[in-house]
This record gives C-alpha cells, sequence and structure tokens, in this order.
C-alpha cells in the first residue's frame, strides 16, 4: 500500500473536468485509488463520488493506492494533483 | 401594455413575439418489464447517444471559440462513464425489472440530490447538469424531437429555465431575447448569454403561458419587458435599439484591426485587468496584451498569505491564456487604501505617502520572493514582464532586481524551467518622472500610473470631494511629466506605456501619440472605441511644427473641465 497527502491550491477544489480526467489517469492503472477526506472517501475513479466530497482549496486529502501497479499509480496521481489541483 | 420586472443579464433590447419554450414533461410508468437484457441493452445505447451528443456540443462549443461553454459539455460527457453512481445503480433498477426510463429518473435525480444538498455553491450548482443529462437520456429513451420547441419565426424565447445544452442547441438567428422565471446570475445560460450578448432577463416571476404569440419588447437597460408595448415605448426602444446596433457594428470592424494612426505610427492597445476570471474579455475585445495585471486580487482573495503555489497558478493560467500576448503583471501594490489583515500593518496617518507597495517588498523580502518565484516559474508559459510599483529611487530597482535575481538562481538550481521576460517599472510618481533618464537604464519598459501621478503632483486626495474645483485632470505639469517620461525612456531605449485612466481619455490620445508613447493599457471595453480614435488621428500635420509651439499655457486659469474626480473614479 502507498500513500500520499496532498493539499488542494486549486480555488474552486477538486471540480468538474480536471477531475474527470484524473478519473481517466487513474483508470491507467490496474492499482485501486480511494481519495480520503475526514469521514468520507471515494474510489479515484468514481466521478461524481469525488465531486461529491466537495473537496475546496485548503483541504488536505489522503490518497491511498493499493495494487499490483501501486507505486507507479501513486507516483501518477501525485504528479497529476500537483499540476492540476 | 403590461410591464413585468426582472434581473437583466445583458443591456440591449430584444424587439419581437414571445415563444414559451416548454421542455417535454415525460409520463414514467412504473410497470414491470420482462426483458431485462434487453432493457439495459436500451439503456446502454441511449447513454452512448447522450454522450456522443454532449462531445459533438463541446466540439460545436470549442469551434465557436467558447472555451468555458465547452468544458461543461466535456464534463457532462465524463460524468456519463461514472460507474458507481450512474450506470451500476440504473443497471440495478433495471435489474429488478423496471424500465430504462424509469431508472435514469431514479438514479440521476438521487445524484443530482446529493450535489443538491452540498455545502459549496459551485457543487450544488452540479445538480443542474445532472438534472440536464437526465432530460436529455429521457429525450432519447422517448424518441422526442425536441428541435422544434423553438418554432420557425425569430422570437423573444420565454421559458421556467433553460439547462446548458438547451441552451447551446437554440438556433440563435430565430432568438432575439430570452426571459427565464428561475436561474441565477452565475448559471451556465447567464455565461452563455453574457458570451452571445443576448438581451436577457432572469428571475422574471410573472411569466405566462398566455404571453405566447403576443408582442413584446425585452428591455435590459432597464430590466424589464413590456407586453403588447404603447406606440411611444416602441419608437423609442426601437431607436435605441438602432443606435446600439450602430454602435456595436462600428466596434466589432474594428477587432482584428491594426491600432495604427492614418499616417501609420503603430500603438500597442493592451488591457488592465485584475485576475485570470478576465482573461475572456481580453480575447473578446481584442486587446493586443496586458499591461497592468494587479496582482492585489491573489491577497485580497485569501484570508492567510498566499502560497507561491496558489500564485504561480493564477499567474500562469492568464499567462497560458493569452500566450504569445504580452502580460505585465505588477507586483503587490497593497498598502494606502488596499489593507490586508494577516499582512498586520501599522495604521498610518497618511497611507497614501507610507508604506506600501515595493516598500513593504524591500521590507520583507521573504514575502517579496514566494511572488518573484512564483512569476519566474510561470514566465515558462507565456510572455511576461514584470513590473514593480511605487518607485521613486534607482537603488529600489536595483534592489529589486538583486532579489528577482536570487531567485532565479535558486530555481534553477531547483532545475525548474524559467522563460524569457522583460522588467519595467511604474512611473507613478513625480520623483521616478523627473529621474526617468537614471531609471530608464535599468528596465526595459516604463509604465505611467496617471492616477497616482496626478495626486503626487498635484498634492491633491483622489478621495475628497471638496477639493474638485482645484482639480484638472488635464494639469500641466502631469501632462508634461508624462511626455518628458516618454521621452527619457526612448533616450535609452526603454518603450513606455501608459496604464492608469488618462490612457482611455479620448481627448488625450493624439497628444500621447504624438509625443511618442509606445503602449497605452485601458480597461478591455475601452479597447475598441481608443482603437477608432487612434485609427482617426493623422499625425502628419505636426511634421513641421516646432516642439515648443505646442504646449499650452493654461496653467494659470482654473481647470476648464468637469473635475478630475468625476474623469477619474466614472
Amino acid at each position: 500500500m502507498k500513500e500520499f497527502t496532498y493539499v488542494i491550491t486549486d480555488p474552486v477544489g477538486i471540480h468538474a473536468r480536471p477531475a474527470g480526467l484524473l478519473v481517466k489517469e487513474a483508470k491507467n492503472f490496474k492499482s485501486t485509488a480511494t481519495f480520503i477526506k475526514g469521514e468520507k472517501s471515494a474510489k479515484a475513479t468514481a466521478l461524481m463520488k469525488l465531486m461529491g466530497m466537495g473537496i475546496k482549496q485548503g483541504d488536505e486529502v489522503l490518497v491511498r493506492v493499493e495494487g499490483e501497479d501501486e507505486e507507479a499509480c501513486a507516483a501518477a496521481l501525485e504528479k497529476f494533483m500537483k499540476e492540476n489541483f | 401594455m403590461e410591464t413585468f420586472k426582472g434581473t437583466k443579464i445583458v443591456n440591449g433590447i430584444a424587439i419581437g413575439k414571445i415563444k414559451i419554450y416548454k421542455a417535454p414533461v415525460y409520463e414514467i410508468s412504473e410497470a414491470l418489464i420482462s426483458d431485462i437484457a434487453g432493457e439495459i441493452e436500451r439503456f446502454e445505447a441511449a447513454r452512448l447517444k447522450v454522450q456522443e451528443d454532449q462531445n459533438a456540443l463541446y466540439d460545436k462549443e470549442m469551434k465557436a471559440g467558447h472555451k468555458d461553454t465547452a468544458g461543461i459539455f466535456e464534463a457532462h460527457a465524463m460524468m456519463l462513464d461514472d460507474e458507481d453512481t450512474l450506470i451500476e445503480p440504473c443497471k440495478d433498477i433495471i435489474g429488478e425489472g423496471h424500465t430504462a426510463e424509469y431508472a435514469v429518473r431514479e438514479a440521476f435525480d438521487e445524484a443530482a440530490k446529493q450535489f443538491s444538498e452540498m455545502e459549496d455553491e459551485y457543487f450544488r450548482a452540479r445538480s443542474a447538469d445532472v438534472i440536464d443529462l437526465k432530460n436529455s437520456m429521457l429525450d432519447v429513451l422517448f424518441g422526442a424531437d425536441t428541435s422544434s420547441l423553438q418554432g420557425t419565426e425569430p422570437a423573444i424565447l420565454v421559458a421556467e429555465d433553460l439547462a446548458p445544452s438547451e441552451t447551446v442547441k437554440l438556433d440563435k438567428s430565430l432568438l432575439l431575447g430570452l426571459v427565464t422565471r428561475l436561474g441565477s446570475s452565475n448559471s451556465h445560460t447567464a455565461i452563455l448569454a453574457r458570451s452571445m450578448n443576448w438581451p436577457t432577463l432572469i428571475q422574471c416571476h410573472d411569466i405566462a403561458d398566455d404571453w405566447d404569440g403576443k408582442f413584446a419588447i425585452l428591455d435590459g437597460y432597464n430590466s424589464c419587458i413590456y407586453i403588447e408595448p404603447d406606440q411611444n415605448i416602441i419608437d423609442e426602444l426601437s431607436a435605441k435599439q438602432a443606435e446600439d446596433k450602430r454602435k456595436e457594428e462600428e466596434l466589432q470592424k474594428l477587432k482584428g484591426q491594426p491600432s495604427v494612426t492614418k499616417d501609420g505610427r503603430k500603438v500597442k492597445l493592451y488591457a488592465n485587468i485584475g485576475g485570470p476570471k478576465d482573461v475572456k474579455a481580453v480575447i473578446e475585445n481584442d486587446a493586443e496584451g496586458v499591461g497592468l495585471f494587479r496582482s492585489e486580487f491573489v491577497y485580497l482573495n485569501s484570508k492567510t498569505d498566499p502560497t507561491e503555489e496558489e500564485q504561480f497558478k493564477a499567474y500562469k493560467q492568464v499567462l497560458e491564456g493569452l500566450a504569445p500576448r504580452m502580460v505585465i503583471i505588477r507586483t503587490c501594490d497593497i498598502g494606502a487604501d488596499k489593507t490586508i489583515d494577516y499582512m498586520n500593518l501599522e495604521k498610518e496617518e497618511n497611507p497614501a505617502l507610507g508604506f506600501r507597495a515595493v516598500r513593504i517588498c524591500l521590507t520583507r523580502p521573504d514575502f517579496f520572493k514566494r511572488q518573484l518565484r512564483a512569476l519566474l516559474r510561470a514566465s515558462a508559459f507565456g510572455n511576461l514582464g514584470i513590473m514593480f510599483p511605487m518607485i521613486i529611487s534607482k537603488w529600489e530597482v536595483v534592489k529589486c532586481k538583486e532579489i528577482l535575481n536570487e531567485c532565479k538562481k535558486e530555481l534553477e538550481a531547483e532545475g525548474v524551467t524559467i522563460g524569457k521576460y522583460e522588467i519595467g517599472i511604474m512611473i507613478e510618481t513625480p520623483a521616478a518622472a523627473l529621474c526617468a533618464d537614471e531609471l530608464a537604464e535599468e528596465v526595459d519598459f516604463f509604465s505611467l500610473g496617471t492616477n497616482d501621478l496626478t495626486q503626487y503632483t498635484c498634492a491633491i486626495d483622489r478621495q475628497s470631494a471638496s477639493l474638485e474645483p482645484f482639480a484638472n485632470t488635464h494639469h500641466p505639469a502631469v501632462l508634461r511629466l508624462i511626455r518628458e517620461t516618454i521621452e527619457a525612456g526612448h533616450r535609452h531605449n526603454t518603450w513606455v506605456g501608459i496604464c492608469g485612466e488618462l490612457g482611455a481619455d479620448p481627448t488625450l490620445t493624439e497628444d500621447f501619440l504624438k509625443w511618442g508613447v509606445d503602449e497605452l493599457s485601458v480597461n478591455p471595453k475601452s479597447i475598441l472605441p481608443l482603437r477608432g480614435n487612434v485609427r482617426n488621428v493623422d499625425l502628419s500635420k505636426y511634421e513641421t511644427e516646432s516642439p515648443e509651439a505646442e504646449e499650452k499655457p493654461d496653467s494659470v486659469q482654473a481647470p476648464k473641465r468637469k473635475g478630475f474626480f468625476g474623469r477619474l473614479f466614472s
């Protein structure tokens, strides 16, 4: 299992279009990635649930990745987060 | 005649017949079905069809240059791929023996409800997207043809509300104006109406079915609609509409035209902006660049000191969005009338002459460096100019450049790519204007901030109404400083622009051009009118005149024009 945390800097938070691209990125891997904020969580492949978490600027999210390609998946998602959120 | 009020989105007047636009209401059967596999197939086919339609709307909007609205449809198409919230629940409901229509209604309404209960306004508004998708799914499943809803004649469309995909599908050639009972000024429909410049009224609570077919006038200026208006209203507003049209056509003709005088002298017309949200206005008004991007918004919109990352994203967004146009970003200009709690600035007796702008930055280098690092990182994504405000002495410019270079070295050591950029300063104090020769040796460009330059030169507080009789926007001292700054800049190969309110003053355009100004930066709406002025100027008549003959010795007279306040702050 791999984990990393990220603090959202985007003014709108995790919003529709970039969230859709995030889902696409997550689907490139076999591992399951989960976004966790407080008591809420959503799989990185579930667009509406991800948006439904209402993640805003300044929120810290924990991303947990499990599966055979977890190293690569975590690295790719972390990079994606930095570039887009 | 009857008059009804609403909230206007766009100024302007629409005259014509009313067409009531009503989306179909479907009777969804609760009866159970037996062919579950077949029903799932119907659902999948409808889902893919709607997705294809949404992608087509995305392409259509991208081609039309509406990036904002295109993004809505791209997100819609992505939502339709959502297994967890939409696809699986629909299939589960069908699996229990319900129709595809029933499943779509249940699952999509549930998803919309989740969004509508969220705290944040942005996410709450997304429930409208899900409802929009639901309606599109039902249209396909019921085989409904929605193309005839608009009628066949040009009309003012009246509706409860319009979903984004409905709005985009409207035949623009048949649309005179838009009135809705619901809607908010941030809705997609409002955004689209603004970008298309349709006369639009929302929250018009009194719309009624019996308006259908009646003659009406939508008056955006007065936020109302007249049903069966009286002849005097018809005459008055028809004349106003014709005048609007003529003016707009004149301005539109200037798009894509060079900003050049009759005798061939070119000038750059740039826009003043306050943040990434203004990028669109820059493009729409055909500005050739940005002469003043006030970076204060990153400080004012934040409760805490903004991080380098937050600033970088905002700058990058603007630079990327406007490349290859030049974007001049003015470094932090807080202090004076713009105060911020987290900065813990002491209260001053005389803030306009106090601790502000570069004076704060040079005193708090760590704070300054965060912004400079963000700017340097953003420089790789466009054509950047970095501008320092409130300069009075050469050492300040040298010090600013030193800190900038320090940041550059740090970033290079971190392996960050840095693009090319120009360095400039604001000339907004008499000290800077009079020392322009020395300052010009240090920078690539000057930008004259005429509001502060006027206030500091004339010792007139621009907030004080009782000083109005003494104020003169065209005070010869200010005009002389402007002219001498331009000349000093040119002696050192430093180009000179004007970014204060005077830049847009049509009575001065000719003088500025005559003195050789290289750039005028004005609010986006003033770009096209100013281009019109520039193109009417002919400087060839000055070729034989001696420079001395131009000075108008009116400094001993009381100001003839309406004071400086009305003009500076209108």
